[in-house]
């Protein structure tokens, strides 16, 4: 990995681990398991983690956001760590620089409130301006994804339509002016006429304006799209990491291979041939020390079974697998 | 080829009326379509089209707030044609689950959480066989072995099964009986990916295996392009093209379905995608016209005021737009 000399962010051993009580037995869930990765400062990327459901991966990203208490780790911005600062000093600076947006914009904003409401309050919370030129601002920041004030003002949420909606989330985000926003699933709840038009969007804001963007998602075309880099999560490891044509292009991991075979082409030319299996109860397939898709791997070996695959370098990517060691 | 399923200029509304407020949402307006004994016909459509509303009205098994206006849903068994809409009760039982039957959306939470998978394969077995709890799980047993499921999950209660597991028994339940006419309701969404493919290879298989027909609804499509031979793509309450599913995927002529087409990203090439401006009408309130007019970069004055009839540009090729209508009978005269 490199090792530039100004990181935006720095993940180091992520972890965390939710303690699920059944009755009077406790387990260890590891939603996130050691997760390395970091962003560069002068360079702005979109950087992709894609993974099913389960896989953690809307909680990494709510570590990264500091709704969520590390287990172990470091998450170091700016090269400071996140950990140490006090809770003014978040305030003031840490959450102006790392933004939000959500899956569901009708989730994020409540249904009884005007949706300006929403940008003037972050406007004045974080003193960007006096209230003589909120208005310009927020107009100006709504211009930016695509929208006017005078459309949105003294409207409620029901009164937009979805990609609005999720185009004002994506606006509130923008008025502190962030480095990184942290998406989670932006795109999952919209239809794909609109869909495009905000990872359209994501593009325009890291080559226009300069804004690092954490794109969480399950669907990999969108994110062979839009991602300049990309993160395969499989129940809370990263399994294969690197540019997004190297890894969907050719992806090395078997996990990441099943994955990419799986996505259904709209082209009839591109039928699947052979079958799939599946694991039928949800207990299984969970081996105990060694790697976590062993029980699915077409390519499993001994060694997969008994000990954990280290993070291998390999064709311009890690990749969490013993067949390239 | 045998017609199975047959709509007339049908024309389903949801009617509600509050506090004097009438409200009526035109959810399936004139639509026609017949679909062919032993394919898979596709539905396609953004969310809020009529998708749903209109396989709740070829089902026949509808509430009010939502009526029938006009038109009629015609079902032929063995040369025997019933009409969906004017049936009985008792008659609809019988056709139920034997030659009809349903996977509903979220079908993986249908599932009654307190009973075994065996138990409740042998309540609906029983309710339309009559048989003994023995005989209903040794059919399950081998229905489930045919399509290569585990036969561990009978004794299994549905919490102990992984949401794709879920799908499949639910697949397998609705399909045990044999049925002739599937009708199957985004039966992969909120799927991940390696399980959506299970799911649509079991559907295939049962088709290919029983000969059955399908009618599958789902706004994936790449879904379709694995399962369909034909495919209707619905635009705010009504069909807007109608072909197989080759046609649609690579020459579609409506203008809506070259948009959808040309949205969707791919996995082999990065090139720029454009997304359609604006937004699906709300159906309360449909536009003039075309009710695509709003949106449609062709739109001429013709579409603002007349709303254009599907017609067939070729055989097996339905489109309802003027300008591929005029440009048709131009290239006919």
């Amino acid at each position: 990995m490199q090792q530039p000399n100004a990181t935006l962010l720095h993940a180091e051993d992520l972890t965390k681990i939710f303690n699920i009580q059944q009755g009077f037995s406790s387990k260890k869930f590891h939603a996130v398991d050691k997760a390395t990765f970091s962003l560069d400062a002068n360079q702005p990327e979109i950087f992709t983690i894609a993974g099913e459901s389960g896989s953690g991966k809307t909680t990494l990203a709510r570590m990264i956001l500091g709704m969520e208490r590390l287990t172990s780790g470091v998450l170091r911005y700016k090269d400071r760590n996140v950990a140490e600062l006090s809770g003014s000093e978040k305030r003031s600076w840490f959450f102006k620089e790392v933004q939000p947006v959500f899956q569901d914009p009708f989730a994020t904003f409540s249904p009884l409130k005007r949706i300006d409401h929403y940008l003037y309050e972050t406007v004045y919370n974080y003193k960007i301006t006096n209230k003589a030129g909120a208005d310009d601002y927020i107009n100006g920041v709504l211009n930016e994804v695509g929208l006017s004030l005078v459309e949105i003002k003294g409207r409620y949420p029901n009164e937009l339509s979805g990609g609005q909606a999720q185009r004002v989330s994506i606006a509130r985000a923008l008025i502190t002016r962030p480095s990184l926003i942290v998406a989670d699933e932006p795109v999952s709840m919209l239809d794909a006429s609109l869909r495009m038009s905000i990872v359209n969007m994501f593009r325009k804001l890291k080559d226009d304006h300069g804004v690092n963007i954490l794109y969480i998602t399950h669907d990999l075309a969108t994110a062979y799209y839009t991602a300049d880099r990309i993160a395969i999560m499989l129940r809370g490891w990263i399994v294969e990491m690197g540019p997004v044509e190297r890894v969907l292009g050719e992806p090395l991991h078997p996990y990441t291979r099943l994955l990419k075979q799986s996505i259904p082409a709209a082209d009839p030319d591109k039928m699947w041939t052979e079958n799939v299996s599946l694991t039928a109860i949800e207990s299984e397939g969970q081996h105990r020390g060694g790697c976590k898709f062993a029980g699915r791997c077409p390519a499993v070996m001994d060694i997969c079974r008994k000990k954990e695959p280290p993070l291998i370098l390999h064709q311009e990517r890690l990749v969490k697998c013993f067949l390239y060691e | 080829m045998s017609i199975i399923v047959e709509a007339n200029r049908l024309k389903a509304y949801y009617m509600t009326r509050s506090y004097g407020v009438e409200r009526t949402v035109q959810a399936v307006d004139n639509i026609s379509l017949q679909v062919q004994a032993g394919e898979v016909f596709g539905i396609a459509g953004e969310s809020g089209c009529g998708k749903s509303t209109l396989l709740k009205v070829l089902l026949g098994g509808f509430r009010p707030p939502l009526k029938v206006i006009e038109g009629s849903v015609k079902y032929r068994f063995d040369n025997v044609e019933t009409d969906a809409l004017i049936i009985n009760d008792a008659s609809r039982r019988d056709l139920s689950w034997n030659k009809i039957s349903y996977v509903p959306q979220g079908s993986m939470h249908v599932l009654n959480p307190v009973r075994r998978i065996q138990d409740i394969f042998h309540d609906f077995i029983s309710a339309h066989r009559p048989m003994r709890k023995q005989d209903s799980i040794e059919m399950t047993q081998n229905y489930l072995r045919d399509l290569g499921l585990a036969e561990n999950v009978l004794t299994a209660y549905p919490h102990q099964l992984s949401g794709g597991m879920r799908q499949r028994v639910t697949i397998a339940l609705a399909t045990i009986l044999s049925p002739k006419l599937i009708f199957a309701d985004e039966p992969t969404t909120a799927l991940d990916v390696v399980v959506q493919r299970g799911v649509i290879q079991l559907l295939k298989e049962i088709q290919q295996k029983e000969g059955s027909t399908v009618v599958l609804i789902t706004h994936d499509m790449g879904v379709h392009a694995n399962l369909a031979n034909r495919i209707a793509v619905l635009y705010a309450g009504k069909i807007v093209e109608e072909a197989d599913t080759r046609t649609i995927l690579q020459n579609p002529r409506h203008p809506y379905t070259q948009y959808l087409i040309k949205s969707l990203p791919r996995l082999d090439e990065r090139t720029e995608r454009v997304s359609i401006p604006g937004r699906p009408p709300a159906l309360d309130n449909p536009p003039s016209g075309c009710r695509f007019h709003p949106r449609c970069p062709l739109a001429m004055d013709k579409c603002r005021t007349i709303d254009p009839e599907i017609m067939n540009i070729r055989p097996g090729h339905r489109v309802a737009c003027h300008l591929v209508t005029e440009e048709t009978s131009h290239a006919t005269t």
